[in-house]
């Protein structure tokens, strides 16, 4: 068989992804923070300051990467949600788990430093245009999903309906992506592009991305380490858990 | 009608239902009266002056009637849950889905249709233009079969749970936010004589996706729940 | 040095933000420690439960009859 279809299906198995995933954590962590401080050096020391927004344009350098990250876990959430509900994969229920509570924290930062972001710049700490009533409204979707997923007793029935949820709620994401595109926004529209031109200097683009690339990594330790203690409690009468724990009490 | 098909067993089903609920015709009215009165409340809060309140008609009346029908919401599966007719369904061989459709249309019939009618009062109430009425009214026929049919979704995702209240009104809110924005936008725009069928045309466009999807993922929904 | 500290008169906006983010994720990165140790802890008192109550079952001195 196919090694690498091999090793997808090892991964499916909670014991193996238990010590791959306690082997990979403390060098995701170190890589989040070495990229994370190198991105804020970029972008705090060694970018020049806007000729218009002056030095609180900075303020980028948080708000954006953790901007994506809102979008992104919530997209990993809705794909492990659908692998859960359509193959049962329990892996991948507890990944759709953890990687909520994250996604509401990259959220909350987003929704605060945008605000501070607005008041010297806008004038105000909150508008109602399409950008920010949407990141408000993903913001309670993670919620709902989260205290869903916390008010049903059985872990794996309510993983699924939180997981369904979750996908109901994917409509919400284009809409947050498109909003500047497809209203008036006081939100400024899209500068950086995947393909082609980012209407941004290169000495202010390359800590955005760095950071960008950082938040990925922290995101993935978090939702590594959570979905470690999730397995402890999911699989706890199992012997592989029990034989973790060292000690006469181990062995009954 | 033949009995034993597919039509049969949905006609069953609504007239069950609408007896149900006209035996309990006092509970049924609750929603109405609680939309009567948090309206009326506007007026103590924010002072009787008609053009303050005009300027918020719209939004309240269109709130009010949210919240009203989210609380009755809970009640959709609920007493079916209780007796065992719920589980019933589900395993039924006609399409869940469709016996959905007719529990979510009983609980717009019995739920909405009185709000609607007592829109008009509302609107006075608060001291609506007279011209945005019909707008207000259109928007609500509009609106409010998406809560039912919204709604029906979180409630499956949420059937049994005993305490679901808080909960329901967190997971259903975030779903109805365009229909509100979209509904009130209506009803605003024609109070300051600016064009309103796009916003309207927008719910109408809703509406009909959720028509044919909302059935289909509650019933899914439910088969999760029940599990 | 100054200078980099009050951001351009920005100073309140920029380092609460950054503060945000600081605060935010490392209460993110805690609480699945926090939730191992619990895991663990609650674990340790199963075994602990489960050891006692298999010696209690087992019946002390009955061999089978002679």
């Amino acid at each position: 068989m196919n090694p690498l279809i091999l090793w997808f299906h090892k991964l499916g198995s909670p014991p193996y992804f238990y010590r791959l995933a306690g082997r990979w954590l403390p060098w995701l962590y170190a890589l989040a923070l070495i990229s994370g401080a190198l991105g804020f050096y970029g972008g705090l020391v060694m970018a020049p300051a806007d000729y218009q927004q002056g030095d609180s344009f900075r303020i980028i350098y948080i708000h954006v990467p953790c901007a994506w990250m809102s979008l992104f876990a919530y997209l990993f959430m809705a794909a492990n949600g659908f692998v859960a509900l359509v193959w049962r994969i329990k892996l991948s229920e507890t990944l759709a788990m953890a990687a909520a509570p994250i996604g509401a924290a990259f959220t909350f930062i987003t929704l605060v430093t945008g605000s501070l972001w607005g008041k010297p710049t806008w004038g105000t700490y909150w508008t109602w245009d399409a950008r920010l009533t949407s990141e408000l409204v993903l913001l309670f979707l993670y919620f709902g999903v989260i205290g869903l997923y916390h008010a049903i007793e059985d872990t794996r029935q309510a993983a699924r309906a939180a997981a369904f949820l979750a996908l109901v709620g994917v409509v919400n994401l284009p809409i947050v992506h498109y909003s500047v595109v497809w209203w008036n926004t006081l939100h400024q529209a899209q500068t950086v592009n995947l393909m082609g031109q980012s209407k941004i200097s290169a000495n202010m683009l390359w800590p955005l991305l760095t950071l960008a690339f950082a938040t990925h990594v922290y995101f993935f330790a978090s939702l590594l380490a959570r979905a470690r203690a999730a397995l402890l409690t999911l699989e706890s009468g199992k012997d592989w858990v029990r034989n973790l724990l060292p000690g006469e009490a181990a062995h009954v | 009608m033949k009995p034993g098909t597919t039509a049969a067993a949905c006609v069953a089903l609504l007239r069950r239902d609408l007896m149900l609920t006209w035996r309990r015709r006092g509970d049924a009215l609750n929603p109405l009266l609680f939309a009567v009165i948090v309206v009326s409340l506007f007026p103590f809060a924010l002072g009787p002056q008609a053009d303050v309140l005009a300027r918020i008609a719209a939004g309240t009346i269109f709130v009010a009637v949210l919240l009203a029908m989210l609380l009755s919401l809970d009640a959709l599966f609920r007493s079916d849950l209780e007796d065992g007719s719920l589980e019933q369904l589900v395993l039924s061989p006609h399409p869940l889905s469709l016996l959905i459709a007719c529990k979510i249309a009983v609980h717009w019939l019995t739920t909405a249709l009185p709000l609607i009618a007592v829109a008009p009062l509302l609107a006075e109430l608060l001291q609506l233009p007279a011209q945005v009425l019909p707008v207000l009214l259109t928007a609500l026929a509009l609106a409010t079969p998406l809560l039912s049919l919204i709604g029906a979704v979180c409630v499956a995702l949420t059937v049994g749970m005993r305490r679901s209240g808080m909960l329901l009104t967190l997971l259903v809110l975030p779903l109805i936010v365009p229909a509100l924005i979209f509904g009130a936008g209506a009803c605003n725009a024609a109070q300051a004589g600016l064009a309103f069928t796009a916003p309207l045309l927008w719910l109408g466009a809703w509406l009909a996706l959720a028509l044919v999807l909302a059935p289909l993922a509650a019933a899914a929904a439910l088969k999760i729940s029940l599990t | 040095m100054s200078e980099f500290f009050s951001m351009g008169g920005y100073a309140p906006y920029v380092w609460t933000s950054y503060a945000v983010f600081a605060l935010t994720l490392l209460a993110d990165a805690f609480t699945p420690l926090l939730q191992r140790r619990r895991a663990l802890r609650m674990l340790r008192g199963q075994l602990k439960r489960q050891a006692r109550n298999a010696t209690k079952s087992r019946p002390s001195g009955v061999e089978d009859a002679e």
